[in-house]
């Protein structure tokens, strides 16, 4: 992978008069992401990144990444890291915890790989309530085989392996992991975030910061989910597909917390979490 | 514990053996006829003395994949199962071996195929020696004929899988798991302390210091090229231990006539069959498998050249025949006599396969 000299075109950028108003956090790498422009992953693994450095456990970080889009996380965060079979990451890291107590432990996972082959995994670590954080990537789609149907598809949206849009009688229902593991005794910290804005963004950051600080309490798994867009395999601009997400995707999935210091948030009505399916159709 | 004369099933040898040779962690799923190496961990709860980590996963696909975490971080982790929940593992067996994890896994083995039955059988013997899950790989397979061998292999394994940086499978059945004999236990070996985890696994995933780059723990290369690199060098780790860990046992092969070749279980009914043979005045030797990869190819060559016929013997259809073929290339007459679905040959069943099979 072209790795550049970032430090080198700093110096350039500097003498041309720029101003350094942002800087890359230490615990990324310099090696060039995979992913298309516009996607959330970068942001994600940036903001992840920043709290590392921020919380200073780089040396007692180690994270676990998927299959999927996100398969090669590991060259990108500069921690130690393992890749772990398809849906496997939360037993992965479940061993991890356990034998490295002094560890910092953290999964990222999307949602094909989280909620539809890892399902077992995902929730059994939940329901021991191991102490670990996991991300999850829920962008409704599998990315990195060219956009089939995940669990998380919309109603009615259109995928590779349902071309004429997902339909209930076929395909089953969106399945809303999230609102699943937070009716486990073993969670401490669900809740779902964005990327798509600023202000989404430090959101996110907080919920990731608060995930990984949970980790020092001992009391549980948390929980992150991120709502991305994925312009590629919905066949957006970036632009677009943030629109599209905002409009098709929150409905479904609010954004929010939804479990507090392993008690059910303020404002979220327990019956939704267990009952109301999101049955948004697309068109 | 120190060295004492001891009593136990050889599923709870197995446990035992953890505990005393220093494992940092058991990860596993009940399953018969190897139940009791999980529940023996569990009575003696070592994590209030070794401060080994003991935990009973969801499935034999979570408990291989604990395996997996937590031996990635350099720690000495074990997983046990029996052909059912071992078909399962093969996913993160071949991860294990791609990823080069040190490991050890015991499969006590019962019949096939399918849910099968409980009862003992040997019929695993290709999925573990011939692949199992995909790629090019190899498990390092020692075959325990006794009690005090399951409870011995557990440290030999722990040697092997360091120093290779490979999985190793300890491939038992359901006699050998479930019966009792005697056995010397071993001195305890301390777990590892934090320095000597660091020294013996310098690529493990534990947090990186400021002193190196961050270690990195995977079995995907994009790039062919490279790929096939690093295909080349499992394939170098494999002719290695091929030349230096093979391990077999010949019994009365310098003035034999006929040879059985077998493990396990059915070395020991072999073993039977042997003297039985002699009394006859028939001269039988045995030569018994210990690790099944590597194969002591050129050793049995040697012995197969001295006799008139070999008889296999293995409670499956003939799996280990074809190595026996391929390593006497087919010289000497060779046959496979087998019991299946838990059924357990007779010393006198596997004479008179010898007398009908090889000598008539």
């Amino acid at each position: 992978m072209a790795n550049i000299d970032i430090e080198a075109r700093k110096q350039e950028l500097l003498k041309e008069g720029y101003t350094e108003v942002y800087t890359k956090t230490k615990v990324l790498t310099d090696a060039v992401m995979h992913y298309c422009p516009g996607c959330g992953h970068g942001t994600t693994h940036r903001l992840i990144a920043e709290v590392i450095d921020e919380m200073g456990i780089q040396d007692k970080t180690v994270g676990v990444s998927p299959v999927g889009c996100s398969v090669l996380a590991y060259n990108y965060f500069d921690v130690d890291f393992q890749e772990a079979a398809h849906g496997r990451a939360p037993a992965v890291a479940t061993a991890v915890k356990r034998l490295n107590p002094e560890c910092y432990v953290f999964t990222y996972q999307g949602d094909g790989d989280l909620a539809a082959i890892g399902t077992a995994e995902t929730i059994h670590a939940a329901n021991r309530g191991e102490n670990i954080t996991m991300i999850f990537v829920n962008n409704g789609i599998y990315g990195m085989t060219g956009g089939q149907m995940a669990p998380t598809t919309l109603v009615g949206m259109r995928s590779a392996t349902t071309p004429y849009g997902r339909r209930v009688d076929l395909n089953g229902y969106p399945l809303r992991m999230t609102e699943l593991l937070a009716t486990l005794p073993g969670t401490y910290y669900v809740t779902r975030q964005s990327v798509q804005n600023p202000g989404a963004v430090r959101k996110a950051k907080a919920a990731i910061r608060k995930a990984f600080e949970n980790q020092k309490l001992g009391k549980g798994l948390s929980f992150v989910e991120i709502l991305s867009n994925c312009n590629s395999g919905w066949k957006m601009t970036p632009v677009a597909a943030n629109k599209w997400m905002e409009d098709n995707m929150m409905p479904n999935y609010p954004v929010g917390d939804i479990k507090v210091d392993g008690k059910i948030a303020e404002g979220i009505d327990v019956n939704r979490l267990v009952l109301d399916h999101p049955l948004t159709v697309m068109q | 514990m120190a060295r004492e004369l001891k009593l136990m099933k050889g599923n709870e040898a197995i446990a035992q053996a953890m505990i005393a040779s220093g494992t940092d962690g058991y990860f596993g799923y009940p399953i018969t006829p190897q139940s009791e190496v999980m529940e023996t961990l569990m009575a003696e709860k070592p994590w209030e003395t070794t401060g080994m980590v003991v935990l009973q996963a969801e499935s034999e696909v979570s408990s291989i994949n604990m395996v997996y975490g937590g031996a990635a971080t350099g720690k000495k982790v074990a997983t046990s199962s029996s052909s059912p929940g071992i078909s399962l593992m093969q996913e993160g067996l071949t991860y294990l071996a791609g990823a080069e994890i040190p490991c050890v896994i015991v499969n006590v083995m019962r019949g096939g195929p399918g849910l099968g039955t409980i009862q003992p059988s040997q019929s695993d013997y290709f999925q573990s020696v011939k692949g199992g899950g995909h790629g090019d790989y190899q498990l390092y397979t020692l075959a325990p004929a006794s009690v005090q061998e399951m409870y011995d292999f557990v440290f030999d394994a722990w040697d092997i899988a360091f120093k290779y940086r490979n999985p190793v499978l300890i491939l038992s059945d359901g006699a050998i798991g479930q019966c009792m004999e005697k056995l010397y236990t071993r001195d305890n070996i301390a777990r590892w302390t934090e320095e000597e985890r660091r020294k013996n696994a310098p690529w493990g995933t534990f947090g990186k210091p400021a002193d190196r780059g961050h270690n990195i723990i995977t079995s995907l290369e994009l790039e062919s090229a490279r790929q096939e690199v690093f295909n080349h060098k499992l394939q170098a780790k494999y002719a290695e231990m091929k030349e230096k860990e093979v391990r077999f046992e010949t019994i009365n092969c310098e003035d034999a006539d006929y040879i059985f070749v077998a493990y396990g279980s059915s070395s020991r009914i072999a073993m039977k069959a042997m003297q039985m043979a002699r009394e006859k005045g028939i001269k039988v030797g045995l030569f018994r498998l210990i690790t099944l990869f590597p194969f002591p190819t050129k050793q049995l060559a040697e012995v197969a050249k001295r006799v008139k016929g070999i008889l296999c013997v293995e409670m499956s259809a003939g799996q280990m025949i074809e190595d026996v073929k391929l390593a006497t290339e087919c010289n000497v007459k060779t046959e496979h006599f087998g019991r299946f679905g838990g059924i357990i040959p007779t010393p006198t069943e596997v004479l008179e396969a010898l007398e009908n099979k090889i000598i008539k």
